[in-house]
């Protein structure tokens, strides 16, 4: 409102001249002060609805896989979400590998998909990349889909045994989360 | 609108009048709702509409913050607090039922409202604004209902949020950030369940706000009839107050014993069963699906199954959902006749009723599994929408030719006989001082 009545005045006075006056730059000036202030405020407004601390904090895991025998799987919690650890059978590993690669509708190898000298360990997170929900297939008797890996029932997507999708509406693999061996047994995710 | 012969308010006791010196706030009322309030005589029950979402969104407010003192926002105990209200606090029982059908019932009276108007092209000039800021409180609603129902933290609610949040995630490089944003966290949790109740909160009062709007606007050319006819004189109108408020009193009386009969005898034939069953994060329901009032938007969502050139699916079904319902902000000038009521556009009407069906379509493949043949009639359906809107209404008000429209609103109830004989026209009478 103010600087309406002020930009009237000024139309007034500055008639016949189009020279920049003192007054000008205090008008920008005031209201680039005013602006910057604005921003400062809304910046911690919007900024407090960003995980916290404590959030953040949650931010690795530890699990022990000495007990999962191979064909087996079983869901961590990482970040509050499943995780997927699956230690693969020679078959599965030979059926993933046995997929041309470029045929995917997201191309990714076993290996790529796995850690050097930890190809059996098929470690993703239990998030279908559609929407979000958890597929089937890491429970023992769970319907694992059409390609032997997971299978998501909220809108049939199919996932093969490297995790991959195959079949359905998801765009993209089950993701790998960045995760290490610690040890042999130990895995360190996040 | 005050037309010219509206009533004027005036005050007989003392204490009126010194109010309406000070602050004016009887008149005011006597000019929104009152008798200083004209409308035209032949409105027909699908009018009762909008003040059933008025009380609609009373019910809401007032079973809302009833049940916000004793219900706990925290991922812990939002569940246990639900069944708290059910079992200990007193009527606790009839208030969740209340507030839960409440909401179903305030979209059942919605989209009557919303389909009222697309019939009765209630949106045409000079009515553009009100049509605007009723898409914005439809809007607004579906948020709010959306964060209600997460609330009680069961498994419906907890993959709910994650799905819907999911939406915001399918937008190209700000979706991940956004949806993390919006969830405060990786997966819905706490934070998210917190933040969920203080915007289910606030919404209902922004509601409120742009309700006033959406009333304000409609006084100004005053309510649009089943003719599309404008009012021309007296003879057209009648008292808001007592003609329409006994009608509207009835309306209510009816559509209140509906609502209770859900309410008591059948509280949760509306609700899905598997929201009573604690939130598991690590577990889905093997069929999700929203609320009942979402199932065409989420029809339209899952009817996108192939990718387009660039466009993955998944982006195309969130943009197409997102437009099914951004597509009403542009009617107004996507239907070009000048004819505003259905009644007499049989091109218009033939359509209208299609799309009543494509809606059907979209409602029950919504609440369906995503398998076939469902996906293939939601997608027909999906189509059929968006033609709607887009090719059929500019074009069929190109080249329609409308029935012979009635003189003036009197004729249309009364025949041409007594239309306009004692009517005071009101081009003669403009200049006579109108209150606001």
């Amino acid at each position: 409102m103010a600087e309406t009545t002020i930009d009237t005045h000024d139309t007034v006075e500055g008639e016949g001249g189009g020279e920049v006056r003192r007054r000008d730059f205090l008008e920008i000036a005031a209201v680039s002060a005013a602006g910057v202030g604005g921003l400062a405020v809304l910046y911690p407004l919007i900024s407090q609805m960003a995980p916290s601390k404590d959030v953040l904090a949650e931010s690795t895991t530890e699990v022990d896989v000495s007990a999962i025998e191979p064909g087996q799987a079983i869901k961590a919690v990482f970040r509050k979400q499943p995780v997927f650890v699956r230690n693969l059978t020679p078959a599965e590993i030979e059926a993933a590998n046995a997929v041309p690669t470029g045929s995917l509708r997201d191309p990714q190898s076993l290996a790529e998909r796995t850690k050097e000298g930890y190809e059996n360990w098929l470690i993703t997170m239990g998030v279908c990349t559609h929407l979000g929900c958890v597929p089937l297939g890491a429970g023992e008797g769970e319907n694992k889909g059409e390609f032997g890996g997971y299978f998501c029932p909220c809108h049939g997507s199919h996932y093969d045994t490297a995790a991959r999708i195959r079949k359905g509406p998801a765009p993209l693999n089950l993701e790998v989360p960045e995760y290490e061996f610690t040890s042999d047994t130990t895995v360190q995710i996040g | 609108m005050s037309f010219p012969w509206a009533k004027q308010y005036e005050p007989k006791l003392p204490l009126m009048k010194f109010l309406d010196e000070k602050l004016p706030l009887p008149r005011f009322v006597y000019n929104a709702v009152g008798a200083g309030y004209p409308v035209p005589r032949n409105l027909n029950y699908f009018w009762n509409f909008g003040v059933l979402a008025g009380f609609c969104l009373v019910i809401q407010i007032v079973t809302g913050v009833i049940l916000a003192m004793h219900y706990a926002p925290n991922a812990l105990v939002a569940f246990d607090s639900t069944e708290h209200i059910m079992r200990d606090v007193n009527w606790g029982w009839m208030l969740r039922y209340g507030h839960a059908n409440g909401a179903s019932f305030f979209f059942v009276v919605v989209y009557v409202h919303i389909f009222r108007g697309l019939f009765f092209s209630s949106y045409k000039a000079p009515r553009e604004m009100i049509w605007l800021l009723g898409v914005v409180i439809f809007l607004l609603m579906m948020a709010t209902a959306f964060m209600g129902y997460v609330l009680p933290w069961g498994q419906m609610s907890f993959w709910g949020a994650k799905v819907i949040t999911g939406l915001f995630g399918a937008i190209p490089l700000v979706g991940e950030p956004l949806q993390i944003w919006l969830l405060g966290g990786y997966a819905p949790d706490n934070a998210a369940l917190n933040r969920f109740f203080s915007l289910h909160f606030l919404l209902p009062f922004v509601i409120l706000g742009v309700v006033i709007l959406h009333i304000w606007a409609l006084h100004i050319p005053g309510s649009s009839n089943p003719t599309g006819v404008e009012v021309k004189s007296e003879s057209d109108t009648v008292p808001f107050h007592p003609y329409y408020t006994a009608k509207d009193g009835f309306g209510l009386g009816v559509f209140l014993v509906i609502y209770t009969l859900f309410v008591f005898f059948m509280p949760n034939s509306l609700g899905h069963p598997d929201n009573y069953i604690p939130a598991n994060p690590l577990s889905t329901p093997a069929h999700i699906v929203p609320e009942w009032y979402f199932w065409p938007f989420y029809a339209i969502l899952r009817a996108f199954t192939q990718d387009f050139l660039f466009i993955p699916a998944k982006l195309m079904g969130v943009i197409a959902m997102f437009a099914s319902i951004l597509v009403w902000f542009f009617l107004p000038w996507l239907d070009r006749s000048p004819v505003r009521s259905g009644l007499y556009r049989p091109v218009f009407r033939k359509f209208f009723y299609a799309l009543l069906v494509a809606m059907a379509v979209l409602f029950w493949c919504g609440g369906a599994p995503a398998e076939e043949p469902y996906v293939m009639l939601s997608q027909i359906a999906a189509m059929y929408y968006f033609a709607h809107f887009l090719i059929i209404l500019p074009l069929v008000s190109s080249f329609e030719t409308p029935k012979p429209l009635p003189g003036s609103i009197t004729e249309a109830v009364l025949g041409d006989k007594t239309g306009g004989h004692d009517a005071v026209p009101l081009a003669t009478t403009n200049d006579a001082p109108a209150s606001a």
